[in-house]
């Protein structure tokens, strides 16, 4: 998969058969069916369904404004979808909200940090917050800050660390229970280009042990990292398929940008005509 | 889990230079009314011996001094309460707290016990320094403990209110004012109602600690504070439960 883009070899190349969870972990991490959610009148996601396999990286693609975040939020349990199911690793994430969650790690859109404790205290607290047994915490603390980088800063306030350094952390709380699924809301944004370098590399490496959902409007993020994109407009899912396949969608391999934004316009071109007959009908 | 998040809260208040400040000029308040009562009751005792049944200290400092700590935790709580989930909201740390493993009775009793016991811990020292006077004279215990019992049922009503207050908003101020009015609000309509049987009394929290501070244990005034923190707690709840269902 992943080894198209990248050249190297993702440690888990062949899907596993499917198992039961008292088995093996499942394949499918996440499946999200149907869901829709209004605002108000408002109706911002229609009918969004999407699974996830283990060890593949998925991005959310879209412009602003096309119900990346809201989608995330309600994949995590932050927000409830007015119908649809969700499932994290075959569990119920609307009726065992608690078990399920146990599995999610979630970065939102701003880092949810506690900007006045020191990066090792606020770590711990998410880990305890997590379900981290207690004799392992400091483990599963230094094990994240390892792999994000955050050695050199754990005594410090999260408020005296750059922006970078503050996503560190906001990945790190997100990944620091080696949850199954980690869902990231636009990572990078407001990143330096070192910056957004490191933390690529981090997702990369992220998504050889679990699953990886991220949004992102760069399309340049979803070439270097995605096994698999989704394109989202307007609440919808309108195209969906692998990081390859878009590039060479109509047959002009490597064009991804002239894809995304044909693949886009010729939506909002026929979104545009039905409600024209929408309106003419009445 | 409602552990926790009780010590994350009090982590952060302690965290913060301001709380540091505020804890101890409160301590410096507190013993400087002790001391100015004290020694009016130093200087009126002669005159108090001489009568047939004289009130003790307990009567003449302790109990003044009980009601001037609960009038001081009415606008004081709100100040603290106002951070408890507005400034989360304002933050946006609310979504790790959504995301965890985690029930939202557990946030709310997390927080709302966390800010209970700061202000148990700030206060504390009240009932040490009235202690204090045991070393030179017999205090009244059973209106000591009336005093402490309805305190602290006091101060719980005060976090519940102030709790629910800062989850309806996402500033901060706006949920300090609110809680503040609220209970300002209660008081007032409390000691403004003249008829003995109105209503203001019946739901005014500091209305009903008047009995505990004179040494009634009455089981209704105990059951109202158990009932309006439960209310308020319950109300919460049902708000952070709505931040999923309406956004």
């Amino acid at each position: 998969m992943r080894a198209h883009i990248l050249g190297y070899i993702s440690p888990h190349p062949q899907p596993r058969p499917f198992s039961t969870l008292s088995d093996t972990a499942p394949e499918i991490t996440l499946s999200a069916r149907k869901l829709m959610r209004r605002f108000g009148n408002l109706q911002i996601i229609h009918d969004v369904s999407l699974t996830l396999r283990r060890g593949e990286v998925l991005g959310l693609l879209g412009h602003n404004g096309a119900g990346k975040s809201t989608t995330m939020q309600m994949l995590t349990g932050c927000l409830l979808p007015d119908s649809g199911d969700i499932e994290v690793c075959g569990i119920d994430l609307l009726r065992q909200p608690i078990l399920a969650k146990r599995h999610l790690g979630y970065l939102p859109e701003t880092p949810p940090l506690y900007r006045e404790l020191r990066v090792d205290d606020y770590l711990t607290f998410a880990a305890r917050l997590r379900g981290i047994e207690n004799g392992k915490v400091a483990a599963a603390v230094a094990q994240a800050k390892r792999r994000c980088g955050l050695d050199a800063v754990g005594g410090k306030i999260i408020a005296t660390l750059s922006k970078g350094y503050q996503q560190r952390v906001g990945i790190a709380q997100a990944i620091v229970h080696n949850p199954e699924v980690v869902v990231l809301d636009e990572p990078t944004v407001g990143l330096d280009p070192a910056q957004i370098r490191d933390i690529r590399a981090l997702i990369r490496e992220l998504g050889d042990g679990s699953s990886v959902i991220l949004s992102t409007h760069l399309l340049g993020e979803v070439e270097s990292l995605c096994d698999r994109v989704e394109i989202m407009q307007q609440g919808r899912l309108i195209y969906g398929d692998t990081t390859a396949a878009l590039s060479s969608h109509g047959g002009e391999p490597g064009r991804l940008e002239e894809n995304f934004i044909r693949i886009t316009e010729r939506e909002t071109a026929a979104a545009a005509e039905v409600h024209t007959i929408a309106e003419s009908d009445k | 889990m409602i552990r926790l998040i009780a010590m994350r809260e009090l982590r952060s208040l302690f965290t913060l230079p301001s709380t540091w400040l505020i804890f101890a000029a409160l301590q410096f308040v507190f013993a400087w009314f002790f001391l100015a009562r004290l020694e009016a009751f130093l200087e009126v005792q002669p005159q108090l011996a001489q009568l047939a049944n004289p009130p003790g200290v307990t009567i003449t400092v302790a109990a003044p001094m009980f009601q001037t700590i609960a009038l001081l935790l009415m606008m004081l709580t709100p100040m603290y309460t106002m951070r408890l989930i507005a400034e989360e909201r304002r933050n946006q740390t609310l979504p790790l707290l959504l995301s965890a493993p985690l029930a939202e009775r557990d946030i709310v009793l997390g927080k709302f016990l966390g800010m209970l016991a700061f202000l148990v811990a700030l206060s504390a020292s009240v009932p040490l320094m009235l202690y204090s006077l045991a070393l030179g004279t017999s205090l009244d215990h059973g209106l000591m403990l009336a005093n402490l019992i309805g305190l602290l049922l006091l101060t719980a009503s005060f976090v519940a209110l102030g709790l629910y207050v800062s989850a309806l908003t996402a500033q901060p101020v706006i949920a300090a004012i609110g809680a503040l009015a609220a209970l300002v609000g209660l008081w007032l309509a409390d000691i403004g109602a003249s008829a003995p049987d109105s209503p203001w009394h019946a739901i005014s929290p500091l209305g009903r600690f008047q009995n505990f501070n004179a040494g009634l244990l009455d089981s209704s005034d105990a059951l109202f504070f158990v009932l309006f923190t439960g209310v308020f707690l319950l109300l919460t709840i049902r708000r952070l439960h709505n931040n999923r269902t309406y956004g």
